[in-house]
């Protein structure tokens, strides 16, 4: 019984019964095989917006397609989709509760890894960020490298430090989303519409975007993965 | 059938497992797992049929949203993570029993 | 228009194939624990996938967050919730 306990399996009380199994199944084959007859219909080629893309990808700023569909044409999308990480930051500081401080020396291996592979973290991250104007990389691959480190740090027990907490730490939070805001207001003021770049200042333009959005990214992610907020006064 | 086509249909049949996966399993982590699992069968279709482009390059509107939907993705596992660890806290266990639904109704 | 060549062909073949019986694999776990490691698993070869249908981009992302960051949260939060279970059996 115990085993069943901390092994998350069914428990023997509440498995569905044989008939119902067998019903799912049938009734998610049924599903499967509707949606795979809606796959095999598809034309075997569609160019879909990669024309419209390629055909506008000089007005863009970057050479990238991926980029320019991010930061550019779609620019919209990713504020909210900053917003969004935001938003599950919020949720997650107010629902978690403070767990017991383990106050642990990171093993051997830990510590040397960490030593060893952060600064590289951050080098590649900041490589990721510059190279994403002309070849796959970008705001999003260069902050998860980053949050990775970050992540990292706070397994071999490195927590943030007292004076950092608070404004600090919310000002670096909110940089990224309200950069971008800034940004496409700003459009608004030289007479283009709201997230409408430029050509000529485009380019610049989304570097300090992606900048600000990585470093945001990274720590959103992080404190997403330490769950509490910190404490200035534990 | 080409590899856009094949790859399309592993990710249907991801959606599916994941569907099953998520019905079955009454504890909560593994309801988190399989909802993954489906929306990693998502983003496969997404960018399988992003592949159908004539030249090697693919679609690249496809894989941005695909892009923005694994990092939705990431923050929603995350906030769905501490939701299980408040319900464990409050109710005991991180399953969900058809029980708990009666003790409602009889309160 | 690319020609599938038979090489190209079972590649394919072999990681979508592999994709499916892991994520099965994942699903019906009788640990929790191995149910994460292979749902991380799962995530890893989608990274092959993903390399495979010349989108290094979506690679880079799902392979530090969606597998990496993932994994992480969904192992921390197994540690919580029950502690005294075996993790390393």
């Amino acid at each position: 019984m115990e085993e069943e306990v901390f092994s998350g399996a069914l428990d023997p009380a509440d498995k569905p019964s044989l008939f119902t199994r067998y019903l799912l199944v049938v009734l998610l084959v049924t599903l499967t095989s509707w949606l795979v007859s809606v796959v095999l219909l598809l034309p075997d080629r569609n160019q879909g917006l990669s024309i419209l893309v390629n055909e506008h990808l000089s007005l863009s700023g970057v050479r990238h397609p991926i980029t320019a569909v991010l930061l550019n044409f779609r620019g919209y999308d990713t504020l909210l989709e900053m917003s969004v990480l935001l938003i599950a930051l919020t949720g997650t500081w107010s629902l978690a509760r403070p767990s017991e401080r383990i106050e642990a020396e990171p093993g051997l291996i830990l510590g040397f890894m960490v030593r060893l592979l952060i600064p590289l973290m951050i080098m590649v991250s900041g490589y990721l960020l510059w190279v994403g104007a002309h070849a796959p990389g970008g705001a999003f691959q260069a902050g998860s490298v980053l949050a990775a480190s970050g992540v990292l740090l706070l397994l071999s027990g490195w927590r943030l430090s007292v004076r950092f907490v608070g404004w600090p730490l919310r000002t670096g939070l909110v940089l990224g989303l309200l950069v971008f805001i800034a940004t496409g207001a700003a459009m608004l003021l030289i007479g283009n519409r709201f997230l409408e770049f430029p050509p000529s200042m485009a380019g610049n333009l989304i570097l300090v975007i992606e900048a600000t959005a990585t470093v945001s990214i990274a720590i959103t992610l992080t404190a997403l993965f330490r769950g509490e907020q910190p404490d200035a006064k534990r | 059938m080409t590899p856009p086509v094949l790859y399309a249909l592993t990710g249907m049949c991801l959606f599916g497992l994941g569907l099953y996966g998520l019905i079955i399993h009454n504890h909560l982590l593994r309801k988190i797992i399989a909802l993954n699992i489906m929306g990693s069968g998502v983003f496969l279709v997404l960018v399988a049929l992003a592949g159908r482009t004539l030249d090697t390059s693919p679609d690249p509107v496809p894989l941005a949203m695909v892009i923005t939907g694994i990092v939705v993705t990431v923050s929603s596992t995350a906030l769905a993570l501490v939701l299980i660890l408040r319900i464990q806290t409050a109710i005991g266990e991180s399953r969900h029993r058809d029980q708990h639904l009666s003790k409602k109704t009889k309160a | 228009m690319e020609t599938v060549t038979m090489f190209s062909w079972s590649i394919d073949c072999l990681l979508a194939a592999s994709l499916l019986w892991i994520a099965w694999c994942a699903t019906a776990a009788s640990d929790l624990f191995k149910a994460i490691v292979l749902f991380i698993a799962v995530g890893l070869i989608m990274v092959l996938i993903w390399i495979r249908l010349n989108a290094p981009d979506v690679a880079l992302a799902e392979a530090a967050i969606g597998t990496g960051l993932t994994g992480a949260l969904l192992l921390a939060v197994l540690k919580r919730l029950e502690p005294k279970a075996k993790t390393n059996s």
